[in-house]
């Protein structure tokens, strides 16, 4: 029995100093879906034929706990992450985030300077709107959110993405607050319960998404008549055949950003994909592969008028638009995420 | 009269109620079987025709066969391991001379008992610490303290009707302990460690909660890419998936009820020995 | 022959691992000093034997529980980003709670900022006292990033103005009052908020109406295990007892029924009942179909398909704890009552039920247990309101990465699971629960 717990011990202690982590490839990280199929499609696919080395992908539904374990372990399983702007700033001030360093992007002087960021640099501009089943409603169908609201007109139930950012926007945006407005109100206490009260009054109409795909999907079924989803996702499902209209008044738009993990081993290989992404020809790709508003000057001046007018920064569609305030959710997201996850749950 | 007629129904009911929850347990099981070998998208019947398709994508596809190969890997390793743990531990309770064995026995069946979200969340504290957050080590560690139950309490199970002192007899006839160990207990017991090996495969193969606390990217296993996919969209590559889960899951109750009725003819054999 | 002996003497002391295993013969002791050396020798071979996975669920798992426990009172982001001024504070503490510290404090805050090791463990510190009142995070990120630059002010002014000057909330006596609060190593700060309650200048209060959620969440997570449980055993029992009396192609299929879905994954079974129970699955296309319903009915993601696919998952582990019971009553007790002429139903409530007692203890807890930690299914096919207190701990880890709370919450639940464990261990001892006899 002795020579039993003598193994056991042998097997533990190889398998304890064996080698725990060998060279990983470079692991590229996205939001999913769509998306990431026309991330793959122009940027990681390209760049891994040229560099004839495998790009490795994941996909997380944003937050912070992921990159910061990996950085606290000292066991950084990500590289290139594509993060919402108020994330990548908490990340930054965190320190979970390599400073970007401009020298290292060949293609830096292309982009408007206005993407770059401490520790990160813009992948795109996406645009939250409304949309509805035109089986249901035709050509009459809602307009504005304060029309999403109304449920007597059109009956039905709707479609928000499952978390504060944007939807407790878009309810003050329901309750006649003008865009401009929209943060200076949700700043205060008041403003906030008024956000609140007026969802609390389509709450049982109200079915939650949590990724981008789903609003599609449900509108496609029947389950839902009304939903805000991305303009990316509305346009990929109607290519397959959809017809959900595009309702840019009272847009929510922002950038997504890609992001560098603190003290990854990737460094040097990161930075190259982002290089590639930066590039003209990659960025053209990317808008043409799905809507998304890009950032570099010289692809943007080279872009068809078609595709120009499909995407969220077109002049055409930032009527009423509303920046999504970095600053403002920096310092309050975590607040009213509790709030608003505590609300959902009741 | 009436007695008997009452009787009779009941007995009637009570069959047709046994019927219904079979179809309910099982039913659903079966019903998307079909669907994984459409030639179209849709979740639903009339199937527009027949077809390979979905197969063929969940084959080639890097993601799902990454992913299975994670969780073979994952759940071979943690198998091996817990099963050797296990089956120590079990031998050591079969020699009944252990204190506090029942506040023992109450602690190593715990993992088994526990809320997984609590053994995540645990082990990401702990893992995260140890730098194996993110690895595949750190998801075999996990799973195999998750396993061991299964293999304890599978092997302890198939020791109950194992009488100690056949040990000893031979032992004084002159066997070896090992010897002996190997001659007698081990034939006994095998069934009971096959059979706790596959249980303990299974838990690591169908394993999701502490996978998504402390897996990472490289790491994605079956479930997580079910559950990804769930949350997604579900098309009928899942279902591919699903079927083959399904068939799994047969050939691993075919084989724990063979072994477990070959370990009762043993246990009847010893007895009439 | 001695040894045997001794293995026998040990039974009845030690653990009994089995009934048939008294069979060893009892002989007269007579070498009993030999015997005890002997005894205490294979103690240790047992013990050795059981050491590696004692030590290995030591390590990897009742280890970590142990570090979710520390983290749910740890509190240390305030004491790092800030140690001189709390050491400061604790030498030098204020007259009363409503009085500002002294400018010794507020030279020692001042240097803190200046020193400060790194952005992370500022704005760790920012996110801490934010939880005591939101505004917090942007006054001392913006307090730290003002002194990131070298100031200019001039040198007459003290510490006290200069922070004064950056925000004026630093000279109010509340901030003050909620940052001592937030100071110390250890906090109860997460327990209470995981019980709706929160400490103030009095003592411990509830939180305001609006706040008080994880109360809820708590009942509303043991209602559902408990609902869960008890249609488990309404439809076990049945289904177990059948099982034990069917024809043997019956058994068979009974059998099949439990355990095919306990082989299958459990990713595989939810995928199933998505597809089977959705607006366009099948059982609403048949419906509809059919005429028997106009609109489709709603039976997945919401409380309906919650119940449904876990009385689906959970259903075997109520069944079998009861057949294994009720396959060793003798049919022919029930015969008998009913030969003295008792009524079928006073039969079994009078001698089947109370047999039957210790299946339906060890299946129902079990399934308790079991139902009561849920975290995947309910995110899967329920709606937000069918959401348990597993989804909240993941939710606090994996999204806004508040690892107290999580940990708190923890907590709680593991309170609820260990009530029951130690209940069932209790009523049905834990070798039942194990389903070893």
């Amino acid at each position: 029995m002795h020579s039993h717990s003598t193994r056991l011990a042998l097997v533990l202690t190889l398998a304890l100093t064996g080698p725990l982590a060998q060279a990983r490839d470079l692991t590229v990280v996205g939001f999913g879906g769509a998306t990431q199929e026309a991330f793959d499609k122009a940027w990681f696919k390209p760049f891994a034929a040229q560099s004839a080395k495998p790009v490795v992908q994941d996909s997380y539904g944003g937050g912070l706990a992921k990159q910061k374990a990996m950085v606290e372990s000292g066991n950084p399983t990500w590289d290139l992450v594509q993060m919402d702007q108020n994330e990548m700033e908490l990340a930054c001030e965190q320190g979970l985030l390599e400073d970007l360093d401009h020298k290292q992007l060949k293609n830096a002087p292309e982009v408007n300077p206005e993407a770059f960021s401490e520790c990160g640099v813009g992948a795109f501009v996406w645009s939250e709107v409304m949309t509805y089943d035109p089986k249901k409603f035709g050509a009459d169908g809602p307009k504005s959110w304060a029309d999403f609201w109304n449920v007597q007109k059109w009956p039905g139930k709707r479609g928000l993405r499952k978390q504060a950012r944007m939807t407790l926007e878009i309810a003050l945006m329901a309750d006649g607050v003008a865009p401009a407005d929209v943060y200076k109100l949700l700043a205060t206490p008041a403003g906030q319960n008024r956000a609140f009260a007026k969802l609390d009054q389509i709450k049982p109409y109200i079915q939650w998404w949590e990724t981008g795909a789903q609003p599609l999907e449900w509108l496609a079924a029947g389950n839902i008549a009304v939903s805000a989803a991305y303009n990316g996702r509305i346009a990929i499902a109607n290519q397959q055949g959809n017809h959900f209209p595009l309702i840019w008044q009272q847009q929510l738009y922002s950038m997504d950003y890609w992001t560098i993990i603190k003290n990854t081993p990737n460094k040097t290989a990161s930075y190259q994909l982002l290089d590639y992404i930066l590039g003209a020809k990659a960025q053209s790709d990317f808008a043409h592969a799905i809507p998304y508003g890009i950032v570099n000057s010289k692809a943007i001046a080279a872009m068809d008028e078609k595709t120009a007018s499909a995407l969220p920064n077109a002049p055409a569609n930032m009527k009423d638009a509303l920046l999504l305030d970095t600053p403002f959710w920096v310092n309050y997201e975590e607040d009213l995420m509790n709030r608003f996850t505590r609300w959902v749950a009741q | 009269m009436n007695h008997f007629i009452q009787a009779y129904l009941a007995r009637k009911a009570h069959v047709l109620f046994g019927l219904l929850m079979s179809i309910f347990m099982i039913a659903p099981l079966l019903a998307v079987v079909p669907i994984s070998f459409s030639s179209g998208t849709f979740l639903s019947y009339p199937l527009p025709g027949l077809s390979l398709q979905w197969y063929e994508r969940v084959f080639t596809s890097g993601p799902w066969m990454q992913a299975l190969s994670n969780s073979l890997w994952v759940g071979i390793a943690s198998t091996l391991l817990a099963t050797l743990l296990g089956t120590l531990a079990a031998l050591a309770f079969a020699r009944r001379n252990l204190p506090a064995a029942s506040g023992m026995l109450g602690l190593l069946i715990s993992p088994m008992i526990f809320p997984p979200v609590i053994s995540g969340l645990g082990m990401y504290f702990l893992f995260g610490k140890l730098g194996l957050t993110g690895t595949l080590f750190g998801l075999i560690l996990a799973h195999t303290v998750l396993a061991t139950p299964f293999v304890l309490i599978s092997v302890a199970a198939s020791l109950q009707g194992f009488d100690m002192t056949l040990l000893k007899a031979a032992a004084m006839s002159g066997a070896s302990p090992v010897r002996a160990f190997a001659g007698i207990a081990l034939p006994i017991i095998a069934p009971g460690v096959i059979s706790g090996a596959l249980f303990a495969f299974m838990t690591s193969f169908d394993e999701i909660v502490v996978v998504l606390f402390i897996g990472g990217p490289s790491q994605r296993t079956l479930p997580r890419q079910m559950f990804d996919g769930i949350r997604d969209t579900i098309d009928p590559s899942i279902l591919a998936m699903s079927t083959l889960l399904l068939l799994v899951g047969i050939v691993g109750l075919m084989t724990t009820t063979w072994l477990t009725l070959r370990a009762q003819r043993n246990a009847r054999q010893l007895k009439e020995q | 022959m001695t040894e045997a002996r001794f293995e026998y003497g040990f039974i009845k002391v030690g653990f009994t691992m089995s009934v048939s295993s008294i069979d060893a013969p009892a002989c007269v002791d007579t070498l009993a000093v030999a015997h005890y050396q002997s005894s205490r020798r294979k103690r240790w071979v047992s013990m050795l034997l059981l050491l590696p996975l004692l030590a290995y669920t030591c390590v990897f798992f009742a280890l970590p529980i142990g570090m979710m426990f520390y983290r749910a009172v740890s509190n240390p982001e305030l004491l790092q980003a800030f140690p001189t001024a709390i050491r400061t504070m604790v030498d030098e503490p204020a007259k009363d709670s409503t009085a500002l510290p002294t400018d010794r404090v507020f030279d020692a805050l001042e240097q803190d900022f200046i020193n400060a090791p790194s952005n992370a463990v500022i704005g760790e510190a920012a996110r801490r006292l934010n939880y005591e009142n939101s505004g917090y995070r942007f006054l001392v990120m913006n307090t730290a990033r003002t002194y990131r630059t070298p100031l200019a002010n001039p040198e007459s002014q003290s510490a006290r103005e200069r922070l004064a000057a950056i925000d004026e909330r630093w000279i109010s006596p509340q901030v003050w009052e909620d940052f001592r609060r937030a100071s110390p190593a250890y906090t109860p700060y997460y327990l209470l908020a995981a019980l709706d309650l929160k400490q103030t200048d009095q003592g411990v209060a509830p939180v305001e109406e609006s706040q008080r959620v994880y109360l809820d969440l708590t009942f509303k997570t043991l209602k559902i295990a408990l609902i869960v449980s008890l249609l488990c055993l309404l439809l076990g029992f049945p289904f177990a007892a059948l099982m034990v009396k069917a024809s043997p192609a019956l058994q068979v299929l009974l059998f099949l029924a439990v355990m095919l879905p306990f082989w299958t994954s459990l990713l595989a079974r939810t995928t199933a009942w998505i597809v089977v129970l959705q607006d366009k699955g099948i059982v609403n296309t048949l419906l509809l179909r059919f005429g028997l319903i106009d609109h489709p009915l709603p039976m997945i993601f919401n409380l309906s398909g919650v119940y449904i696919v876990m009385v689906h998952i959970l259903l075997p582990f109520s069944v079998l704890p009861l057949y294994n019971v009720m396959k060793n009553i003798p049919p022919h007790f029930m015969r008998a009552s009913a030969s003295l002429g008792a009524h079928p139903i006073r039969g079994f409530m009078q001698v089947y039920l109370p047999l039957t007692l210790t299946g339906i203890g060890s299946g129902t807890l079990l399934t308790f247990i079991v139902a009561a930690g849920y975290y995947v299914t309910p995110t899967l096919v329920g709606s937000a309101r069918e959401q348990m207190l597993g989804y909240f701990i993941a939710f606090y880890t994996n999204t806004t990465v508040n690892w107290g709370m999580a940990s708190a919450l923890g907590l709680v639940l593991i309170s609820c699971v260990m009530v029951i464990y130690l209940l069932a261990a209790r009523l049905v001892g834990i070798r039942q629960i194990a389903g070893l006899r």
